[in-house]
């Protein structure tokens, strides 16, 4: 008689989720879920209202990367008025690049630093009193002190360029409402103490050379748990380096031939396609000419690393060619490197502050382009978590008529679906009940995607996790949460 | 004296008042001295253990689970605190109050651009929670005792606000209790 374990959810993990594995009759995994609980009807709550409204409403749908939301919006909107994703005023597209960067230095040091560490610091098996920033901050203070101050920085680059740190107000349709005063750029190349941005560079680099010294004395576990073979999606610039802003979409297969070459992302809609399962609010993104089985991919660091041929930072470009070097420049599927790309990304990210904030167009007074108003607009960001598409059509009153998201972790759907079923069957081969390694485990499998489940149904909340096993008749075996 | 004991949690919200707590930056240092985190997505501890003196809530109430989690926070903590515009007034997701439900499934799963070669069908298993026919906020369905407003409240005044929880009793100078 088969069976169906279910696991629910994931605190550490931002967004509700749930897992459940089925057992066939001889008791092997036939097949593992990560049902994503949360509903918000955001495509079509948004129908009506002013398409000015866009870049700031829409943000409220997850407030771990708002600027993203904020952005991909603004891009959106930016075609609306007929500007277009090019068209933007010097000072227009630096003030939302920094604005970007920031983002992506303050979350990628949250994740590090709030999610990921008390793993690699306590281990995966540590009690759950340990496995937290909270015990983090108490037994290694330098890095806890550290970690807070790097995503303060990125926070407050974030405020001197958005208006607020969370749910910031100043990318309006076609620009930018304000540049940066000489005193805050100051304030971020000088600084107090530690807080400048030569600083963040330096701090970055040694946080890289810690993920490293880790996978050297964890290869084992690094390089096997939750690998397979999958294809990789980003934008990428057009000249193939790194670009977290703008780009043109680009997909590789898991042996690096390019299947999706360099098209323009407002074309999105003929390229990607998404399934929905009965058993889950979040949708699986394909490519299309693949086909739903085959066809979907994964996004965020990894994937980007995989994607871009060079990263156009001194710094963190050697940092990449050391990292393509590990698997001899082909692509990486291994999930837990995820960790790994991701810190290079914090590295690339402090540099481009550091080049844009050197840049005196960002004290330009030139802010906002205008054109002729379009009925449709298509914005993508590579976000922290990997591309966010954002699709509106605006009817002549100014009112949103239709509107599309691919959020990040969307995108990555079936790759977390993949990693909880390589962990279910790593460790119920003749098992039927749920350890606590197996629940641990299934966290990390899941945590390595840093998935923001709140944005990804268009909502959030923290993620405790159940697991619970079923047999083939559909009776439950065994059940467990953490 | 025995320390305060802090339990927070997100429910129909986006997580942006929680990243504003953690934006109280280096403070957060101060206040693990000050108080212990129970359940809360900052310790990953994922049920309340023990009897806490203050609960925080983000987000308001859009499914049977969120109520649930509501209803345990409430019987457990001394103090309630609904934190932000969702928890308060049900925030964004309750722009969906006067739409039906229907209608939200459908454009989601069946109208959007992307959904064509998808198959249409729109989610419905045991694992998914009850969603319930409008966003509610909090103190509709239990008793709270303060509101932070704000989207998200400010970092000083949730700091502020601890603080004057911890040390019971002082007052919150009214400049920092506003909206954004
Ligand atoms: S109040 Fe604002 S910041 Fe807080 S959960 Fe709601 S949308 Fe997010």
């Amino acid at each position: 008689m088969g069976q169906k374990i279910v696991i629910d959810p994931v605190t550490r993990v931002e967004g509700h989720g749930r897992v459940t594995i089925h057992l066939d009759d001889a008791g092997n995994v036939e097949d593992a879920r990560l049902h994503i609980v949360e509903f918000r009807g955001f495509e079509r709550m948004i129908q009506g209202r002013p398409y000015l409204e866009v870049p700031v409403i829409v943000q409220r749908l997850c407030g771990i990367c708002p600027v993203s939301h904020h952005l991909a919006g603004a891009k959106a909107i930016d075609c609306v008025v007929g500007v277009g994703p090019e068209g933007l005023t010097p000072t227009g597209e630096k003030m939302r690049r920094l604005m970007h960067y920031g983002q992506m230095f303050q979350s990628h040091a949250l994740h590090f630093f709030h999610l990921a560490s008390p793993d690699l610091l306590f281990g995966a098996g540590a009690s759950v009193e340990k496995r937290n920033v909270v015990a983090v901050a108490r037994e290694y203070p330098e890095l806890a002190i550290q970690g807070i101050t790097m995503r303060k920085f990125g926070q407050e680059i974030i405020l001197a360029t958005a208006g607020k740190k969370i749910h910031g107000i100043s990318a309006v349709p076609g620009g930018i409402h304000k540049n940066l005063s000489i005193a805050d750029r100051d304030r971020f190349l000088v600084g107090e103490k530690d807080f400048n941005i030569n600083k963040m560079v330096d701090w970055s680099v040694a946080i890289i050379d810690f993920i490293k010294n880790y996978h050297k004395k964890n290869s084992g576990l690094m390089d096997s748990f939750a690998a397979f073979p999958s294809n990789h999606l980003s934008l990428v610039n057009k000249d193939g380096g790194m670009d977290l802003y703008h780009g043109v979409l680009r997909a590789v297969d898991a042996e690096g031939r390019k299947i999706l070459n360099d098209v323009d992302y407002r074309e999105y809609v003929k390229h990607i396609q998404e399934e929905t399962k009965s058993w889950s609010y979040m949708k699986f993104p394909f490519l299309n000419s693949i086909g739903k089985e085959n066809g979907w991919y994964r996004v965020g660091p990894l994937a980007r690393l995989n994607t871009v041929d060079f990263i156009p930072t001194p710094l963190a470009q050697k940092e990449f060619e050391e990292f393509r070097a590990y698997t001899k420049g082909k692509p990486n599927n291994m999930s837990l490197h995820t960790h790994w790309a991701r810190l290079i990304e914090l590295l690339h990210s402090a540099e481009k502050m550091k080049e844009l904030l050197n840049d005196p167009d960002l004290q330009g007074n030139d802010l906002i382009a205008k054109g002729a108003r379009q009925r449709e607009g298509v914005g993508v960001v590579e976000a922290p978590r990997g591309t966010l598409f954002h699709h509106y059509e605006v009817n002549d009153d100014d009112s949103v008529a239709r509107c599309n998201l691919i959020v990040s972790t969307t995108n990555n759907n079936e790759a977390m679906n993949r990693a909880v079923g390589h962990v279910a069957k790593a460790f119920l081969t003749g098992v039927k009940e749920i350890t606590d390694g197996l629940l641990n485990h299934l966290e990390v499998a899941i945590r390595a995607y840093d998935p923001c489940l709140s944005c990804a149904t268009h909502a959030l909340g923290e993620i405790p996790l159940r697991v619970s096993i079923y047999d083939s008749n559909g009776m439950l075996v065994d059940e467990k949460a953490t | 004296m025995r320390k305060k004991i802090v339990a927070t949690t997100s429910l129909a919200g986006c997580f942006g008042c929680h990243m504003s707590i953690l934006d109280i930056d280096l403070r957060l240092v101060d206040l693990i001295e000050l108080v212990e985190f129970n359940r809360s997505p900052i310790t990953d501890i994922k049920k309340i253990s023990k009897r806490c003196d203050i609960g925080l809530i983000e987000g308001g109430i859009c499914n049977d689970e969120n109520y649930h989690v509501l209803k345990e926070f409430r019987e457990n903590c001394e103090v309630l605190v609904s934190v932000g515009e969702c928890a308060i007034m049900g925030g964004l997701p309750a722009l969906r109050n006067n739409i039906p439900i229907r209608e939200c499934f459908e454009e989601a799963y069946r109208n959007v651009p992307t959904s064509k070669s998808g198959g249409g069908i729109i989610p419905n298993d045991d694992e998914l929670p009850i969603i319930l026919d409008r966003v509610y906020p909090c103190h509709e369905l239990v008793k709270i005792d303060y509101f932070l407003p704000g989207c998200p409240p400010r970092a000083d005044l949730i700091w502020e606000t601890l603080l004057a929880l911890v040390t019971s009793g002082a007052e919150l100078p009214y400049e920092l209790v506003k909206y954004d």
